[in-house]
């Protein structure tokens, strides 16, 4: 019993992770329509910022702003300098990413050389606490935490804010919010660089728990597209679910047949597909 | 007119050249222009998706993999000779296309590029893990090379050559007139237009059915040929990388024609052959040619060839593309509307 409440556990954490991550792949891939494939990459940047923040600094804090400036940062980069003039041309979009990923993995192949690192969690959360019968690592429930509350602020943002009734806006009709006076291209700019934000600071967040090492951006990436598709493109809460789904059946996976078990991660995509093809919680 | 000579007169040269100058190579050079041409029928295949359906496919290493893996394993552990494990491979293949079609092809544009992109890694999961029957990150390895009837085991990489070569040759022949075939044409129809085409009364799920398979039947072709190249399968094969590299060789060389993929691929392989021996930083290079491609040559060489062409035979630099309409072969900016499709 204690065995699968850890394993449980374990999964949430694993999922919110997901989630953070791909949070901001589902705004910039399923509402904007924008194929970013360098989103791991992006993340893999931030892990590796963070790692430095912390070794020269040991102030954990200080790593997430950075690696969450830094996703930040590349993101209006790549929007900027490529996606802009690449609207609608989804394959073009898929080269080029793959390109900056290829650069962004090789940069930091030279700069952190390779082998696997990971990031002290501040002392506060490098402990174990009680709950009820067992004790589980404080870090992990900080990610459950985190990823609740950037979940919360994600709906709060689109669903009820001015700038969130503007993305959907831009995003479900471009002329008609040109023609209210929308500047498309600050709104596409501000959210393709909101979620490579949220990369950034899944970056840095996730980097104690799975550790940091080169080929871990093409290992995740694969797996948020998965966690959109289930979801439902563009859907926040869909992301969510499907975060957790996966989160929980890696690690059942794991658990029950270690030889097919990131196999097991893609069945609930093909399943889900074969009944409902626009995901659990479609955007409406 | 004088593009389609240039054209043709191209392959002509080509296929003479890829014919008659491997026998005063050395073997390396060989291994290296066996290797192009296989990586031109991958990228050929993979052309049937993205250039003439115009669905681009994320996950075209799945059956490149597949193929290798079914070949090696089946000769492996069943003893297959090369005809057994090729035609086993090829049916596991088509099975495996079979049902991947099925999936991915419920959707269009995006959703697409996902979808098979997770396929494929799915894929990548089972090889890299299930180390009992694919040998893991190590791979398998088996030495062995066709034995054909008359002429014996083609034991020298020269005759290796020869052997893809007619390969290659066929698989051109056959995927040119499939194309310009009345199904090739229902394939560029709904690239344009997918409703138009079913209110003309194709069954269009068909014909993309039909197309996914012809593509990975090709792509399992290649891979099946790579395997005996090299004698060596491993979850690279199957990785993103692989499938990134076609699409790259076939954008690169301009996507909805033949001789572009072809070309790309060439590109790419001596490259690569080249650098990984010069540089270190074989992908930072990989990764500059991802995105000069992109943003210089979005219709790739063949585009490009096509407007120089076109400005050599006006004698003065066009704008209008419109009024040279008859002799510039379309560039996938103009024809690939990969979001839009509904």
């Amino acid at each position: 019993m204690q065995f699968w409440i850890i394993q449980s556990l374990n999964g949430v954490a694993y999922g919110m992770l997901l989630f953070l991550l791909s949070a901001g792949l589902s705004l910039i891939l399923g509402m904007m329509k924008i194929a970013n494939l360098a989103h791991g990459a992006f993340y893999l940047l931030a892990s590796y910022i963070g790692y430095s923040v912390v070794r020269t600094t040991g102030n954990f804090p200080l790593a997430l702003v950075a690696g969450t400036l830094t996703g930040l940062g590349i993101g209006f980069v790549t929007e900027r300098m490529f996606m802009r003039r690449l609207l609608g041309r989804t394959h073009l979009q898929v080269l080029v990413s793959i390109g900056i990923a290829l650069i962004i993995a090789d940069v930091s192949l030279v700069l952190w050389h390779g082998d696997p690192v990971t990031i002290r969690p501040p002392a506060l959360l490098a402990r174990s606490v009680d709950l009820w019968i067992m004790r589980f690592p404080a870090y992990r429930l900080f990610i459950i935490t985190s990823g609740l509350l950037i979940a919360v602020v994600l709906n709060i943002i689109l669903g009820r804010t001015r700038w969130g009734a503007i993305i959907r806006a831009a995003v479900d009709n471009q002329e008609m919010a040109r023609a209210m006076g929308i500047n498309i291209e600050k709104v596409f700019m501000l959210t393709f660089g909101f979620g490579s934000l949220l990369a950034g600071f899944a970056g840095v967040m996730g980097a104690p728990f799975l550790s940091v090492y080169p080929g871990l951006d093409w290992e995740l990436l694969p797996l948020t597209l998965v966690v959109v598709i289930v979801g439902g493109i563009g859907s926040i809460n869909g992301a969510l679910v499907g975060s957790l789904i996966l989160g929980l059946l890696d690690n059942y996976g794991r658990a029950l047949f270690p030889d097919l078990s990131y196999f097991t991660l893609f069945v609930p995509m093909i399943i889900i597909l074969a009944v409902r093809p626009s995901g659990l919680i479609p955007r409406s | 007119m004088a593009w389609r000579r240039a054209q043709v007169l191209t392959v002509i040269v080509s296929i003479l050249a890829l014919g008659v100058l491997p026998i005063f190579l050395p073997s390396y050079p060989v291994f290296v222009l066996t290797s192009v041409l296989i990586f031109a029928i991958f990228a050929m295949s993979l052309d049937v998706l993205i250039g003439y359906l115009g669905y681009t496919s994320f996950g075209h290493a799945a059956f490149f993999g597949v193929g290798a893996y079914a070949a090696v394993i089946s000769a492996l552990r069943l003893g297959q000779s090369f005809w057994g494990s090729g035609l086993l491979a090829l049916a596991v293949v088509l099975l495996v296309a079979m049902i991947f079609g099925a999936i991915a092809l419920r959707t269009s544009g995006l959703p697409f590029i996902m979808i098979s992109l997770a396929l494929g890694q799915a894929l990548w999961g089972l090889a890299y893990r299930w180390s009992t029957v694919t040998g893991g990150d190590n791979g398998l390895s088996i030495p062995m090379r066709p034995e054909l009837p008359l002429i014996g085991r083609l034991e020298s990489s020269l005759a290796y050559y020869y052997f893809v070569f007619v390969v290659f040759a066929i698989a051109v022949a056959a995927l040119s007139l499939l194309v310009r075939s009345p199904f090739g044409l229902s394939w560029r129809g709904i690239r344009e237009r997918e409703i138009r085409m079913q209110v003309l009364g194709y069954h269009t799920w068909l014909h993309k059915y039909l197309a996914y398979l012809t593509s990975a039947f090709f792509g399992g072709l290649a891979g099946i040929l790579n395997a005996n190249l090299t004698g060596f399968v491993s979850p690279e094969a199957l990785a993103i990388s692989n499938s990134a590299t076609a699409i790259l060789m076939v954008i690169l060389g301009g996507p909805g024609t033949l001789i572009g993929p072809c070309l790309g691929a060439a590109v790419i392989v001596v490259m690569r052959q080249i650098m990984s021996s010069v540089t270190q930083r074989w992908m930072m290079v990989l990764g500059v040619v991802y995105i000069a491609t992109v943003m210089f040559l979005p219709g790739g060489l063949m585009g490009m060839m096509s407007r120089l062409m076109v400005r050599i035979n006006s004698g003065a630099p066009q704008r209008s593309d419109r009024s040279q309409g008859k002799n510039v072969e379309r560039t996938p900016a103009t024809h690939i509307q990969s979001g839009g499709k509904s």
